[in-house]
C-alpha cells in the first residue's frame, strides 16, 4: 500500500463539513474516472455505475465512517456491495479517497489486477466482502449486522443493491431474516434504475409494489432521488439519525438514472453490461467536463 | 488380527456400540460452546435433526434460527465469520451445499470465510425418507470447490474430535455425516488430524480406502477377507480433501490393488480423488470401487437400503476379490 497524501488522509476522515458543491465535483470526477476505466478495459458495467456515483461519493466523503490508511480499524461502518458488477464506482471512489493510487484504476478488468471484474475481498484492503452472483451481499450483511448486535457494537452496515436482483428469491430470504432479527444497524440502499441486462425491470419482471413488498418484510422504506447530490445526503444522514429509534432495518428505495451525466447513455438499458468506445468515451468525458464547470460556477 | 495398534480401536466389531454420526456432532458442538465463545450455530429448520438442539438449549444467545432457507443459511454465516465469528451452519446434505452451492462458492469459499458448513443425513442411510432426501452427491460438487476442506467421519466419536478440529481451524470447511446409528469402531484414544488418514488395519494384497459409515464395513470386510486368506490395507480417509497422498500412496505401492468404498455415487466422490491421485503418481494398479451406480436411491430401511445398492460388508469383499484377480493378470 502506498503512503497516502496527508492531504487526501484529512480530507477523508469523516468530512462533516464537506459541502454539496465539493461532493459533486467530487462525483464528477468519480463518472470520468469510470468512463476511463471502462474504456480502458474494454468491458465492464458502464450504466449502473454511473448511476451510483453521487451515491458512492456520499458514501465514502461524507457518511462512512472509515479510515483508507486503516481499512480494517474495528469501529468502522462496513460497506457491502451485493451487486458486485458496479464495482467500478466503487473501486473509483477508493482510489479518490486514497485506499490505493489513482493510476490503478486503469488496470480494472486486466491479468493480475486487484481490481477484479467483480470484487475480489482478498485481492484489495477496504473491500469488505466479494460478490458477483445477485443477493449474496445481502446475506452477508445481514450476517455481519447480526454480529455487530451481539458484541454491542455501534458501527452500521450499509448493503448496497440492485432492484434487479430483487428478482432473486435469496435477496428476500436475507430481508425476512434481518427484520425478523430486528437488524436496524442494517441500512439497505437500493439503486432504482429500472434496468436489467433484458430490458427494462418493470417490464421484465416487475417490483412494483416495492415500497409495501419492501415494508412488509418489516423494513422502514424511504426514498429519495440518488442523483441529488443535496438530496442523498440529507436522507442518508436522516436515516443513520433514527437508526437507534427503531428496531426495524433501513431500506432506502434511490430512484437512479442509469448512465447518469452522460446524455446518450442515460437511461438505455443497452449501456448496462458495455464499455464506451473511444468516440463515445471522448465525447462522455467532454460532456463530463462541461458538466464540472457548470458546478464549479454554481453556488452549491 | 492385525489392526493398528497405535490406533486404539476397538478389536471386536461384535462388541462396539451403535451412535449416530449426527449424535457425534451435537456433543462436539456443545463442547465448543463452552470453549469458544466465537462459536455460533445456525439451522435451516432441522435443530433437533442434525443434534443442534443440545446447543441451541445450553446457548441460546449463540444459537441463529434462520428458517427454511439453505442460502441465507450460507450468506448470513458467511456475514458472521467476516465479522470474527466461527459460525457452524447445518442443515442436510441434500439441502446444503444442494441447495447453496454458489453461496458456498463465493460468498465463502472465494473469501476464505472459516464458516463450517455441516451437514446431516448424508447418504442412502436417511432410509424412509427416500431419494430426494439422501444426498449422493455433496462430496463431488464440494471437493471441487477451492478454499474448501471436505471431512466425512467415519463414527460418532470421530466426528465429535472433527468437529472440535475444524473450530480450531481456519478456513471453509465441509463435513457430512448420518442419521441412522453406526458402529463406533474408535475409541476417545483414536487420534484425528484434519488430512492425515488412518491407516486401521496391514495387509499386503489389496488396499481398501473408506470413507464415512463405510469403514467399519471395510473393517469387517477385512476380517472375511482374512478368513479367506486374503490381507488387506483399509485406510480411514476422512479427509476427502486435502487428501492424505503419502499414506494412500504408499499403500498402493505396496497392495498394487485398490478398492474405494463410500456413500455416494461412484462418480466424483472418494473414487474420484483417490484415482486422480494414484493416477498422477503414475503407479501400476488394479482398482474396484464400493459406490453408489449412478441412480438415485428410494425409500426404505437403511439396513435394506445399504443392502440392494451394495454398500456393505459383503460387496467390499468381492470387489476386492476381483481386483487381488485382475491385478494378477495385469
Amino acid at each position: 500500500m502506498q503512503r497516502i497524501e496527508a492531504s487526501k488522509k484529512m480530507f477523508i476522515k469523516k468530512n462533516k463539513e464537506i459541502t454539496a458543491k465539493e461532493l459533486k465535483l467530487i462525483a464528477n470526477k468519480i463518472r470520468q474516472d469510470i468512463i476511463k476505466m471502462l474504456f480502458t478495459a474494454n468491458s465492464g458495467h458502464t450504466a449502473g455505475s454511473l448511476g451510483m456515483a453521487d451515491i458512492f461519493t456520499a458514501l465514502y466523503f461524507k457518511i462512512l465512517n472509515h479510515d483508507p490508511a486503516n481499512p480494517q480499524f474495528e469501529e468502522r461502518d462496513r460497506l457491502i456491495l451485493s451487486n458486485g458488477h458496479i464495482c467500478p464506482a466503487q473501486y473509483a471512489c477508493m482510489a479518490n479517497a486514497g485506499y490505493f493510487p489513482e493510476k490503478e484504476l486503469l488496470t480494472l478488468r486486466k491479468l493480475n489486477s486487484r481490481l477484479q471484474g467483480h470484487p475480489n475481498k482478498l485481492d484489495l484492503p477496504g473491500l469488505e466482502n466479494s460478490s458477483g452472483p445477485l443477493a449474496q451481499g445481502v446475506s452477508i450483511a445481514a450476517g455481519y449486522a447480526y454480529a455487530a448486535k451481539m458484541d454491542k457494537k455501534d458501527f452500521t452496515i450499509f448493503c448496497l443493491m440492485s432492484d434487479g436482483e430483487h428478482q432473486e428469491g435469496q435477496l428476500w430470504e436475507a430481508l425476512m431474516f434481518a427484520g425478523n432479527k430486528k437488524l436496524n444497524n442494517f441500512i439497505g440502499i437500493i439503486d432504482r434504475n429500472n434496468i436489467q441486462i433484458d430490458g427494462y425491470v418493470e417490464n421484465l419482471m416487475p417490483l412494483e409494489p416495492l415500497r409495501q413488498k419492501l415494508e412488509a418484510f418489516n423494513c422502514n422504506v424511504y426514498e429519495m432521488n440518488g442523483n441529488n447530490m443535496q438530496e442523498v445526503v440529507i436522507t442518508l444522514e436522516n436515516v443513520l439519525k433514527n437508526r437507534d429509534k427503531t428496531t426495524r432495518p433501513s431500506i432506502i428505495i434511490a430512484k437512479t438514472a442509469p448512465g447518469k451525466g452522460i446524455s446518450f447513455m442515460e437511461n438505455k438499458y443497452e449501456w448496462h453490461g458495455r464499455p464506451p468506445k473511444k468516440e463515445e468515451a471522448e465525447s462522455a468525458l467532454k460532456e463530463l467536463q462541461a458538466e464540472r464547470e457548470r458546478i464549479n460556477e454554481s453556488d452549491q | 488380527m492385525n489392526l493398528n495398534k497405535k490406533l486404539f480401536l476397538v478389536e471386536d466389531l461384535n462388541k462396539a456400540e451403535k451412535v449416530a454420526t449426527r449424535d457425534g456432532y451435537g456433543k462436539g458442538l456443545l463442547e465448543l460452546g463452552e470453549k469458544n465463545k466465537n462459536v455460533i450455530g445456525l439451522c435451516a429448520d432441522l435443530t433437533e435433526s442434525v443434534r443442534m438442539n443440545w446447543f441451541a438449549e445450553k446457548y441460546p444467545e449463540r444459537y441463529i434460527a434462520v428458517g427454511v432457507a439453505e442460502q441465507n443459511l450460507a450468506g448470513v454465516a458467511a456475514g458472521l465469520a467476516l465479522a470474527g465469528k466461527i459460525p457452524f451452519a447445518s442443515s442436510f446434505s441434500v439441502f446444503s451445499p444442494g441447495r447453496n452451492w454458489d453461496q458456498l462458492r463465493v460468498s465463502i469459499c472465494y473469501s476464505k470465510a472459516n464458516v463450517k458448513l455441516c451437514s446431516s443425513h448424508a447418504g442412502l442411510t436417511v432410509g424412509e425418507d427416500g431419494a430426494t432426501h439422501q444426498a449422493l452427491e455433496d462430496i463431488a460438487i464440494t471437493r471441487v470447490l477451492p478454499n474448501l476442506v471436505v471431512i466425512v467421519p467415519s463414527d460418532a466419536l470421530e466426528t465429535k474430535k472433527a468437529t472440535l478440529a475444524i473450530a480450531k481451524y481456519k478456513g471453509p470447511v465441509y463435513m457430512r455425516f448420518s442419521r441412522e446409528k453406526t458402529l463406533v469402531y474408535t475409541t476417545e484414544q483414536t487420534p484425528f488430524e484434519i488430512g492425515k488418514a488412518l491407516l486401521l488395519r496391514e495387509g499386503k494384497d489389496a488396499t481398501v480406502i473408506a470413507c464415512g459409515i463405510m469403514v467399519a464395513e471395510a473393517l469387517r470386510a477385512a476380517e472375511m477377507l482374512a478368513a479367506e486368506g486374503i490381507s488387506v490395507d483399509v485406510i480411514n480417509n476422512h479427509t476427502i480433501k486435502p487428501i492424505d497422498a503419502e499414506t494412500i500412496v504408499n499403500s498402493v505401492k505396496k497392495t498394487k490393488a485398490v478398492v474405494t468404498a463410500e456413500e455416494h455415487q461412484k462418480t466424483g466422490g472418494l473414487r474420484g480423488a483417490v484415482l486422480e491421485l494414484l493416477a498422477e503418481r503414475n503407479l501400476h494398479f488394479a482398482a474396484g470401487y464400493v459406490a453408489v451406480e449412478d441412480t438415485f436411491g428410494e425409500s426404505g430401511t437403511s439396513a435394506a437400503l445399504l443392502d440392494k445398492y451394495g454398500l456393505t460388508a459383503k460387496y467390499i469383499v468381492e470387489e476386492v476379490k476381483k481386483v487381488v484377480k485382475k491385478k494378477q493378470v495385469v
